[in-house]
């Protein structure tokens, strides 16, 4: 069909019609032959009831988000004819999404890289010449073997939302380079720094709610997000036994949607709001104080030296143990004892003359203040007092008048037996709405604060760890870099990413400048625990902290939604040094399945596979799967075969690190280590002695599970079990794990933790408070005077709320209202939204707005406006709702597109109708004193993308039907035909049905 | 023009009319669903499920399920959001297996035909000529044309998986229902008053769409549900002015707790 005007479902077209000639696939497969009227007068068709599904079926796991659910892929003659959800697995029991179903068009998609190119036009315009495969590495290896031989730290190796990050940072580590992450900061750091520094645990990948057995649900921020399956099974599991669910965010959509109850809160006050339900409740005395004595270290002391070096800091005893008042003895002791009779509101002299007071009183005292009534909230969070009031009132019904109880005995740390698991059953979660303010590792820190005052936590009801959490609050180990001088051609002392305790574990030099490109782990963003991916081409293309030579990105869309002021970004990417003539960021590496924004401006571009043409595996040494009621891993396998030039990332960056002689990936004598490839790794690789990327069936004779020498059998017997290894917990383990000695010897035996000794709730965060005091004087390493005042301001040992940053930057009324993204669930997380299907259910964005204030402003439904922020303005067409908070805007993230990117023709509506609203989102705040931080949390460095302000204007009558700003198209590569005008999949299975039969009724 | 099947009940008497019934309390509109069942169909008895300009333009193809969203009511519009009283509900959208379809009855060909067996309505593209009359005569918008292959094509409720020896037992239901990650939809014999979606809907209210018509729609929709209302029996306590807040502290001095 060609592109014609007018609806095609407008063209009458006929039985007897020619067939068009433009088909993708077979031909049309009704036999034509016998006449109409033939057909009219034969007898009605027979149904073929019973046809056949698959030749063969072969389990894999999803890729199409972070979900990573188990999927059945059909087959017939090796193409594929359905994909859909194993009921074995333990993520999603049998469902799967619209984007899982989608896969089989993500396989097939126009826009999958062919082979390797290299840049023959200039950056950004997508021309490449086709090379091979030897020439692309030859090119790699050379240019990275200078690097690493003379300062290894100008390779910056970046990483998207792919799952193999326990490879790729083991292989940035054996480079040598600190400059390492992977898209956690621009997505959920705030929540993975909040839980881990808390209950080392956190929300989505650690934890997951009691959907079983919770009867109130708390969803704060979960813009229809992480993760997609299970909080749909759990919140229908929750709709049937009649529990309340509760849905607190700015947009009413999706799970806020089918929510009993939606709180449309001002973006970024969720903070204030828990503090206000914590407020109550301490008011109220509606706490759990068995569990905080029990589990928290609430009746830790807390020493009172104002102005001293050790203010702040737990007591302790000569050997290092935390104190806490005994009651009974009236004396300080350690505070591990199983029998203290703790105090915990009190101010103590310690027997060595300082005086400390019990944490629980500092956090009382601090949220009992006036300044955290639900009056005192209520207009900056948009709620009324009342209602704040009513669903403390609520949740502690729940926790304390309808507590749950298992009747299931267990053993405490301490060895004492429990007859009974009883639970409080108020659950939790949260996601994106909470993690991408500048707040909101606070805002994070308040809402585990609110959790554990409930006694919710791992608890029957409750909020549960996910083994292989809980680990220790903060787990280690602290971070790797030189702290000091480079180390050329020598691999890293540990991992480039970890969980520093203090200022000791900062990658800074003696000067106190940063020693990462992304200036994570310094002073300006200390426990930016997963990097700054959002900083690393502002500060490459800046050379602060210093210039690099080769940005290698995988599967990262850096040149588009994966960035922060998109436009700005595209121009670094291209600004070349007036002196040289050079590029600024000197080369550029990139591997993605797809061709994507950012393949256009990468000097070479390596192919990687689909997700159903490789080995994977999802280890628990990096991100997990699995449930409350157990620990799991997985693994992907080739299901069909590639058909062009293209390899598995995972197999070329081993390849490059036997090339470059990194110990890991080759032997001495320059031999590859796993002649196999990524799935030779899999299998043999050690991190530690019997500990390796997969837990299951571990041992020379796969009997092992947890540690054990690696198993040549090991993918046969994943295979076998549809791919994923998942040990369910016996009853006793299930709950309490932070203090539950069965599960926690458990955990030891399986690797997860290196003692099994409880892991204590940090309701007041000593790190924080090492950092405070480093910036208030105290200490050997100190940071620079300019950040003493930000530093000493947030980190706070106890969770607070304050403004988000870019608020408090930029005049509020001249930019009155919030402007914050969500993906669409047929789209959330999934790479490749240009997917055939998924993209006839969104293919464009628009801008929505309240109606009442729609109404006000004089603006209708599809009227083209202007979001303007103090960074830009871009172009949109506005639709009005009902469910949205009156000062805030939203829109669909990642629907817009580059014109020509992923295949779409020049007028696909991704380009024209689409827009992304990091255009006018600023990597950097302004300049305060001489100083330009990131537009980040200042804890955790976490990209503050939801802390835009906007003001919206209308456009004029001849600037309506275009979105702005429109980047100039960009090419299609070389040896990529354009997409095709029609989509006919399936009808080679028509044909085959036809033919068979045919065959069938020749038969005798 | 095509006439409807005379009645075939069961040996028990009952009139077999297989359908949905679809929860709109938990449906979070997701679109499982629908694109579950365009990757079954695609290859399944219609095939395949033509799409048109898939990456260009004005991307449209044949969808036998479509999901849409509605708000009603307003919210209050101050600066005090959620308290009022808009709905947001999802809604998805297939053939509907009418028991008096007029789909049917309008096809000049016998191409539109309605099972006597289960009561699924079913087009013959064989016989089928794109006169689009059954499309004009489906109050619901149930029906999908095929511009490419100039037929009509609609829901079979997956009349290749239903009966399919081939598949497991537990996968004899719609791709749909099969897929659906909050388990609202619900597939089974709306004729039999002891069928489990039977007794769903007598237990939900289960409603018919727009039943002025008269088209008697086997599929039922189930309604959203009040929403849950949590007693309140401990209010928090009253306002406490600023001094008393050491008071406050001092409830817990005393407290003698173990660990």
């Amino acid at each position: 069909m060609a592109d014609g005007p007018g609806d095609p479902h407008d063209l009458p077209r006929f039985a007897f019609d020619p067939q068009p000639t433009e088909v993708s696939g077979s031909a049309d497969p009704r036999p034509r032959k016998e006449s109409w009227w033939q057909r009219f007068t034969a007898p009605r068709e027979r149904v073929e009831l019973s046809p056949e599904v698959e030749d063969e079926v072969k389990t894999t796991t999803c890729y199409m988000c972070a979900c990573r659910c188990g999927v059945k892929v059909h087959l017939q003659e090796g193409r594929i004819r359905f994909i859909d959800g194993n009921r074995n697995h333990p993520v999603n029991r049998g469902v799967i999404c619209g984007k899982g179903s989608a896969g089989i068009m993500q396989q097939y998609s126009p826009a999958r890289l062919r082979s390797p190119l290299l840049r023959t036009g200039e950056r950004g315009k997508g021309e490449f010449r086709a090379i091979g495969w030897d020439e692309a590495l030859t090119i790699v290896t050379e240019r990275l073997r200078r690097i690493r031989d003379t300062d290894p730290a100008r390779l910056a190796f970046f990483t998207g939302r792919d799952q193999s990050q326990s490879l790729t940072g083991y292989w940035a580590a054996q480079f040598g380079t600190p400059n390492y992450a992977a898209h956690g900061g621009f997505c959920s750091v705030n929540m993975a720094a909040g839980g881990m520094y808390t209950l080392g645990g956190s929300f989505w990948e650690f934890g997951e709610p009691d959907w079983e057995r919770a009867r109130y649900l708390l969803l704060f921020g979960v813009a229809e997000d992480h993760d997609s399956n299970p909080i749909k099974i759990g919140l229908s599991r929750l709709k049937a036994s009649g529990a309340k669910i509760v849905g607190i965010n700015p947009v009413k959509t999706g799970y806020n949607a089918i929510a009993d109850e939606w709180i449309g809160i001002r973006p970024g006050t969720d903070g204030l709001f828990a503090l206000a339900l914590v407020h109550e409740l301490l008011k109220a005395d509606r706490i759990d104080l068995d569990y905080l004595v029990r589990y928290t270290n609430a009746p830790w002391l807390v020493v009172r030296n104002p102005g001293g070096a050790d203010d702040g800091l737990f007591a302790r005893d000569g050997q290092g143990r935390v104190l806490a008042w005994d009651r009974d003895a009236d004396t300080a002791v350690p505070a591990e004892r199983a029998d203290l009779s703790p105090l915990l509101v009190g101010e103590k002299r310690l027997p060595d003359g300082r005086f400390a007071v019990p944490v629980f009183q500092l956090m009382a005292a601090r949220y009992l203040d006036p300044s955290y009534a639900p009056e005192a909230v209520a207009e900056r969070c948009g709620i009324a007092a009342e209602t704040i009031r009513r669903i403390a009132g609520e949740i502690a019904h729940v926790a304390f008048q309808q507590q749950v109880v298992i009747e299931q005995p267990w053993t405490d740390w301490a060895g004492r037996r429990h007859d009974r698991m009883i639970g409080r059953p108020v659950a939790m979660h949260a996601m994106r709405g909470i993690s991408a303010h500048s707040n909101g590792f606070h805002t994070c820190r308040a809402l585990h604060l609110l959790q554990l005052l409930l006694g919710s936590v791992d608890v029957p009801g409750g909020w549960r760890y996910k083994p292989p959490y809980p680990r220790p609050a903060p787990p280690g180990p602290f971070p790797a870099g030189w702290r000091g001088e480079p180390a050329a051609g020598k691999p890293l002392a540990g991992s480039p990413l970890g969980y520093p305790l203090g200022p000791e574990h900062l990658l800074v030099d003696a000067a106190g400048r940063p020693e990462r490109l992304d200036k994570a782990f310094s002073w300006e963003y200390p426990l930016a625990v997963h990097g700054m991916l959002h900083m690393v081409i502002t500060n490459a293309w800046a050379g602060d902290p210093y210039p690099i030579d080769t940005l290698f990105l995988y599967m990262s869309n850096m040149a588009w939604n994966s960035s922060m002021h998109t436009g700005a970004v595209m121009r670094m990417l291209t600004d070349r040094d007036p002196a040289t003539g050079e590029y600024r960021i000197p080369f550029i590496v990139y591997s993605d399945a797809f061709d994507s924004e950012t393949v256009s401006f990468a000097d070479l571009v390596l192919p990687d596979t689909t997700y159903l043409e490789r080995w994977d595996c999802i280890s628990l040494l990096d991100r997990p799967i699995g449930s409350a009621d157990g620990p799991a891993d997985a693994i992907r396998r080739p299901v069909v075969a590639p058909d062009r030039d293209v390899r598995p990332f995972q197999d070329v960056l081993i390849e490059l690190g036997v090339r470059l002689g990194l110990p890991a990936f080759a032997n001495p004598d320059g031999s590859a280590r796993y002649p196999g490839g990524y799935p030779d790794y899999i299998v043999n690789h050690q991190r530690q002695p019997g500990l390796g990327p997969l837990a299951g069936w571990r041992g020379r004779d796969g009997t092992e599970h947890g540690r054990g020498e690696p198993n040549p059998d090991q993918l046969e017997r994943y295979m076998e079990n549809d791919c994923f290894w998942m040990q369910e917990l016996p009853p006793e383990q299930r709950f309490f794990k932070h203090a539950n000695k069965d599960y926690l010897e458990t955990a030891v035996r399986l690797g997860f933790i290196e003692r099994a000794e409880p892991v204590v709730h940090q309701l007041w965060s000593e790190p924080l408070q090492r950092f405070r005091l480093a910036a208030q004087g105290f200490g050997e390493r100190q940071p620079p005077d300019h950040l003493r005042p930000r530093i000493a301001t947030y980190f706070d040992p106890l969770p607070l709320w304050y403004e988000p940053l870019e608020h408090e930057a930029f005049d509020q009324a001249a930019y009155p209202l919030s402007a914050i993204t969500q993906r669409p669930m047929p789209m959330y997380h999934s790479w490749g939204s240009h997917n055939a299907w998924l993209r006839q259910i969104y293919a464009h964005n628009d801008i929505f707005m309240s109606r009442a204030l729609g109404v006000e402003l004089g603006l209708a439904n599809g009227d083209w406006v202007w979001i303007a922020s103090p960074h830009g303005r871009i172009k949109a067409r506005l639709r009005l709702m009902e469910g949205v908070n009156r000062h805030t805007v939203w829109t669909w993230n990642a629907i817009g597109k580059r014109q020509g990117a992923w295949n779409l023709k020049a007028d696909a509506p991704e380009a024209h109708q689409g827009f992304l609203l990091n255009h006018i989102i600023n990597e950097l705040l302004p300049d305060r004193g001489g100083a330009r931080f990131s537009n980040s949390d200042p804890v955790t460095g976490q990209a503050a993308w939801y802390d835009l302000r906007v003001a919206i204007e209308p456009a004029t009558a001849d600037e309506a039907g275009e979105t702005s700003p429109q980047a100039e198209p960009q090419g299609l590569p070389a040896g990529m035909a354009p997409s095709p005008s029609i989509n006919s999949y399936g009808t080679w299975l028509r044909t085959r049905r036809r033919q068979r039969a045919r065959e069938r009724s020749k038969q005798p | 023009m095509t006439s409807l099947p005379t009645a075939s009940p069961a040996a028990d008497g009952h009139q077999k009319k297989l359908g949905l019934v679809i929860d709109l309390d938990t449906c979070v509109g997701c679109h499982a669903c629908a694109v579950a069942c365009k990757e079954w169909n695609t290859g399944g008895h219609m095939a395949p499920l033509t799409d048109l300009e898939p990456y260009g333009r004005a991307p449209d193809g044949v969808w036998f399920n479509r999901i849409h969203t509605f708000e009603a009511g307003v919210e209050s519009g101050s600066a005090v959001a959620g308290c009022g009283a808009s709905r947001t509900t999802h809604f998805p959208k297939s053939c509907l297996h009418c028991e008096t379809p007029d789909c049917v009855t309008v096809c000049p060909t016998g191409a539109s035909y309605k099972r006597a067996e289960d009561g699924i309505v079913l087009v013959d593209e064989d016989l089928c000529i794109g006169c689009k009359l059954c499309s004009w005569a489906c109050p619901y918008g149930a029906r999908e044309f095929d511009t490419d292959t100039g037929t009509m094509k609609k829901c079979t409720l997956c009349i290749d998986r239903i009966y399919n020896k081939n598949l497991e037992e537990v996968d004899r239901v719609p791709a749909c229902v099969m897929v659906c990650p909050v388990s609202a939809r619900h597939f089974g014999d709306l004729g039999d008053p002891s069928s489990n979606v039977s007794r769903l809907v007598a237990d939900r209210g289960g409603f018919d769409l727009m039943p002025e018509i008269g088209y008697k729609p086997v599929n039922k929709y189930l309604p959203p549900r009040p929403a849950r209302a949590v007693p309140v029996a401990i209010s928090t306590a009253p306002a406490v002015s600023p001094p008393a807040n050491l008071n406050l502290l001092a409830r817990w001095a005393d407290r003698v707790l173990s660990r």
